[in-house]
């Protein structure tokens, strides 16, 4: 026989899905840190379900992994249509196409057990999804997983996943040592008798796709001489937190936030630091106030319904201007929502979800590198102008993982130790600098310094006041510490040219997929561009001036705004992305969005054709024409 | 017991003691009569008397009447919100255990809104001596019904009388995981009190004191005017809180082993007369922070970078 046909590829997706419970996580993981270590860039995405233990065999049961895979270093997002699907049984398969997120002429390696199972029901929904895929476009493989699984375990439901990742590595051409590599490190923890199986397992896989895959791809690796990591960006953050020099992370569980303080419970200790789990949202944001009152650093790690049982708090940190971080990993809402999937909904929430008049910093991370470095960027905010820090992430950001330049840890900031140094006896809680309203912060056990923090209203001695003028001047002081930061602000950086027809702007783990979409609309000669806003408040100088030389600006956004085709929606009742509605009271500007809550990441293509829609609207402001097309009607 | 002339010599030979001055702030602004005043003055006694700097004192507390304490004490303070001052104690001890922490709140501070912090914290059993100023009443919002307030109190939220039975604190207390300090006094039995928080202050963990003390302005008629004719038992144990002879014109005194959970369980579950005295003293267990910060060593720099650098590799490719 001739051998097979190797296609060589710039990039590819490929979906893996399981039942819950079966190990398609598990085998997405470790196909990820083989691609990895052979030198491709990736992104990947989790598919979960909302319960532990779905039933089996249904759409609802479907959970593993999307994963990017490219020749380039920098995967910034999850890209369109995925182009392999490996689904160990055909409900599996059916959820991927209706989530609209398979390419019709993907690739699909299924399970080929269901074609002669026993139950006639799964024989016949196997035929049937078949069915479908072939008449898409798509080409079927079935492949005997259980059969050939069977061969090595007794239980193929902790199987079949690593002689699944033997089939993809196959396909995929690549090494068969680094995949043992992978392997042995993934069940590192376990027996030595599970570490060999799942070798043996993964290799049998292997050597079943080089001999009878007729075509296999190859996905070239781009050199480089930098030290590369993968993680997710709960991970990120975690390890970020460390380097960043927190002492405390005090939490309470909630999805998808708390994956990071696994990650810090299990590695903080070693750096002097511990994870604290509060009996509720309220108490860990009040212990890691404490704490940081006390004058170590301290973080809460929370998702929406837990910012929002954290908002007392949150005054209660502006008014004593104790500094404090809080990481907010945004999750669908409102209420409960979509626990385990994106969403961009807690803007708003963050910079005004506070009882009375709360001036707060509120950043964004776009990256999963970024989730690394930012945490030391918001720690120095919080300290040196004593002030609540808010650092937004997401679900897309927190499961994800990506691969990016391994952080140089020679550079972490040595810490100084507490600076207990006395000070002069008329030292003042809140000695107010009257132009940037910044203060010396004071703390337990310096002699001098004793005197009472509140919530009440206060002067600069802390003693609690009523009276209409030091209640505008305590107002005035928390609010000039913002506009001292953002002096210190650049503009942000313009992706594209400086000038054009459309302006995108996004914030957050938006910011490859908006990107990538303007990329490819400029390959073909449109004039468009994008901006990714970090500092959400402060927001960033220069805005307006950099709005101005665009013919229309519209934010991209995970979060709800009305469609001006709804019913009732005019240019009054219009609800606007949060982002949007931020930027239009900022620079009174009228600025556009493309705002919706699919629950998953958007993909590259979708931010295309919304700019086409756009660029073909004219040059004029979209939102006015079709509100007076509206009003005409 | 110590002589005068010991404790003038204390006074005058100890270089750099501290007098009760140094703990006072401003002119407390409760009302004439409110038995906060007293608590004041008793904690005041025990700084002095166990001779804290006061920058090495942290006074946190919610909100309502009794909350206010922080703001006269020359100390380093925190003023919190309702029902919170718990957590942020637990935060000030988990972050430096060598700052001692005094925790005021009231009843409906405590065992109402901030009634998870409550058994949580007796969980915990952070270091911390915890005093909580019951006067059956919500005062400061202006006579509103408490968990505590008797059956049948006329409030503005239960203008009838109230319809539920109150909660017994000390029952509860007694009842959790980790409790190693339970006592109980009033405001009107001033030298029992001062002794109960010299007790509380000794004592290594949290410290749970409910002190029993009528407003006079929303309850005067609490705890028979003001524990006049109001029933109490003293509890008596030579390792307990002392019963001086003039107290018993108050009540009777009975043998209590506050060692003996079992014992204080059925205590504390006494309303009438109340129990007052150590109900229940374990000073064997360990505390929160002694557990988690005391085993958190921070490493020197270079091992930091080391340890980073360790952990960075698990993800390297």
């Amino acid at each position: 026989m001739n051998g097979p046909q190797i296609v060589r590829l710039p990039e590819h997706i490929v979906e893996i899905v399981s039942d819950a419970g079966e190990g398609a996580q598990k085998a997405a993981v470790s196909f990820a840190q083989v691609c990895a270590k052979a030198g491709n860039g990736l992104w990947t995405v989790e598919i979960i379900p909302s319960e532990i233990q779905p039933p089996p065999h249904t759409t609802g049961s479907a959970s593993g992994n999307r994963i990017r895979l490219a020749e380039r270093g920098n995967v910034t997002n999850v890209g369109n249509l995925a182009n392999v699907v490996f689904a160990f049984n055909e409900m599996a398969l059916l959820s991927r196409l209706q989530a609209e997120s398979v390419a019709p002429d993907a690739l699909f390696l299924i399970d080929d057990q269901w074609a002669t199972h026993d139950v006639e029901a799964y024989r016949k929904s196997y035929r049937e999804v078949l069915e479908q895929v072939r008449k898409g476009g798509g080409t079927v493989i079935e492949v005997p997983l259980e059969k050939e699984t069977q061969k090595h375990v007794d239980d193929t439901r902790r199987g079949k996943n690593m002689f699944a990742v033997g089939m993809l590595c196959a396909l995929y051409s690549k090494e068969l040592e680094i995949l043992r590599e992978v392997v042995r490190n993934v069940f590192k923890k376990k027996t030595r008798k599970v570490v060999d199986t799942a070798v043996k397992l993964a290799t049998a896989g292997y050597e079943y796709g080089l001999a009878n895959f007729e075509t296999r791809f190859e996905i070239p690796a781009l050199p480089t001489d930098k030290s590369m990591v993968a993680m997710n960006g709960n991970t990120a953050l975690a390890i970020g937190a460390v380097a960043a020099g927190f002492d405390l992370c005090s939490m309470y569980p909630i999805t998808p936030a708390t994956s990071a303080s696994h990650v810090l419970s299990d590695i903080f200790e070693d750096f002097g630091g511990f994870v604290h789990q509060a009996e509720d949202e309220i108490a860990a944001i009040g212990v890691a106030l404490g704490a940081s009152y006390a004058g170590k650093t301290a973080i809460t790690i929370t998702s929406g319904p837990g910012m929002a049982l954290k908002t007392e708090f949150q005054g209660l940190a502006v008014m004593t201007e104790t500094p404090l971080v809080i990481v907010d990993v945004q999750r669908g809402g409102p209420s409960t929502g979509l626990p385990t999937k994106i969403e961009q909904g807690d803007l708003l929430h963050s910079l005004y979800g506070t009882p009375g008049d709360a001036p707060k910093v509120v950043m964004a991370a776009s990256t999963i590198e970024e989730c690394y470095y930012i945490l030391s960027t918001a720690r120095k905010i919080a300290e040196e102008f004593r002030m609540l820090v808010i650092v937004l992430s997401d679900a897309n950001l927190a499961t994800g993982q990506q691969l990016f330049v391994r952080p140089d840890v020679s550079k972490t900031p040595r810490r100084p130790p507490l600076d207990l140094s006395p000070v002069a006896d008329d030292a003042l809680p809140y000695d107010w600098d009257p132009v940037t309203g910044l203060s010396q912060r004071l703390i337990p056990g310096q002699p001098g310094g004793m005197g009472v923090i509140t919530s009440l209203n206060h002067d600069r001695n802390g003693k609690a006041c009523y009276d209409s003028e030091r209640n505008q001047r305590g107002h005035q002081m928390r609010s000039r510490k913002l506009a001292a930061l953002q002096k210190s602000l650049q503009p942000p950086a313009i992706h594209g040219a400086e000038e054009g027809d459309l302006l995108l702007i996004g914030w957050g783990s938006t910011r490859g997929t908006i990107e990538e979409a303007v990329d490819m609309a400029r390959a073909e000669g449109s004039n468009v561009s994008s901006v990714n806003i970090q500092f959400l408040s402060p927001l960033p100088p220069g805005l307006k001036k950099i709005f101005s030389r665009f013919q229309k600006v519209m934010t991209v956004e995970l979060n709800y705004s009305d469609d001006w085709d709804d019913p009732l929606i005019n240019a009054e009742s219009r609800r606007y992305g949060q982002l949007a509605w931020l930027l239009r009271a900022a620079t009174l500007i009228d600025i556009d969005c493309y705002a919706k809550v699919p629950g998953r990441p958007l993909m590259p293509v979708e931010i295309y054709n919304e700019i086409q829609k756009h660029l073909e609207e004219g040059a004029k402001p979209g939102k006015e024409k079709t509100a007076a097309q509206k009003e005409g009607n | 017991m110590a002589t005068i002339i010991e404790e003038c010599l204390e006074e005058t030979c100890s270089m750099g003691a501290h007098t009760l001055e140094d703990y006072e702030s401003e002119m407390p602004r409760w009302c004439k009569g409110c038995g906060d005043h007293g608590v004041l003055a008793a904690l005041q006694r025990v700084l002095r008397k166990n001779n804290i700097d006061p920058e090495n004192v942290v006074s946190v507390s919610g909100i309502g009447c009794s909350s206010r304490l922080p703001h006269y004490m020359n100390t380093y303070g925190f003023h919190g919100i309702h029902g919170r001052a718990l957590p942020i104690s637990t935060g000030v001890r988990l972050a430096r255990p060598e700052l001692k922490v005094i925790v005021t709140m009231g009843d409906g501070d405590c065992f109402s809104i901030g009634g998870n912090h409550w058994l949580h914290a007796i969980r915990y059993n952070i270091d911390a001596v915890v005093l909580v100023l019951d006067n059956e009443v919500y005062a400061l919002t202006k006579m509103q019904v408490s968990p505590t307030s008797p059956e049948g109190t006329k409030t503005n939220t239960t203008p009838k009388g109230t319809y539920l039975r109150p909660m017994n604190p000390l029952s509860i207390v007694a009842g959790m995981t980790n409790v190693s300090f339970i006592a109980q006094s009033a405001t009107w039995l001033p030298s029992h009190l001062d002794e109960t928080i010299e007790k509380a202050w000794d004592h290594k963990g949290l410290s749970f004191v409910r002190i029993l003390q009528r407003c006079p302005v929303f309850m005067p008629s609490a705890f028979g005017e003001g524990g006049l004719n109001y029933p109490v038992t003293f509890l008596e144990n030579e390792s307990g809180i002392p019963v001086h002879p003039g107290l018993l014109k108050r009540g009777p005194s009975k043998p209590h082993n506050h060692f003996d959970l079992n014992d204080a369980q059925r205590v504390a579950a006494t309303v009438d007369p109340a129990p007052m005295g150590l109900i229940y003293h374990n000073p064997e267990l360990p505390t929160y922070e002694e557990i988690r910060a005391g085993r958190c060593k921070r490493p020197d720099h270079e091992t930091f970078i080391k340890r980073l650098d360790g952990v960075l590799d698990r993800f390297a490719v």
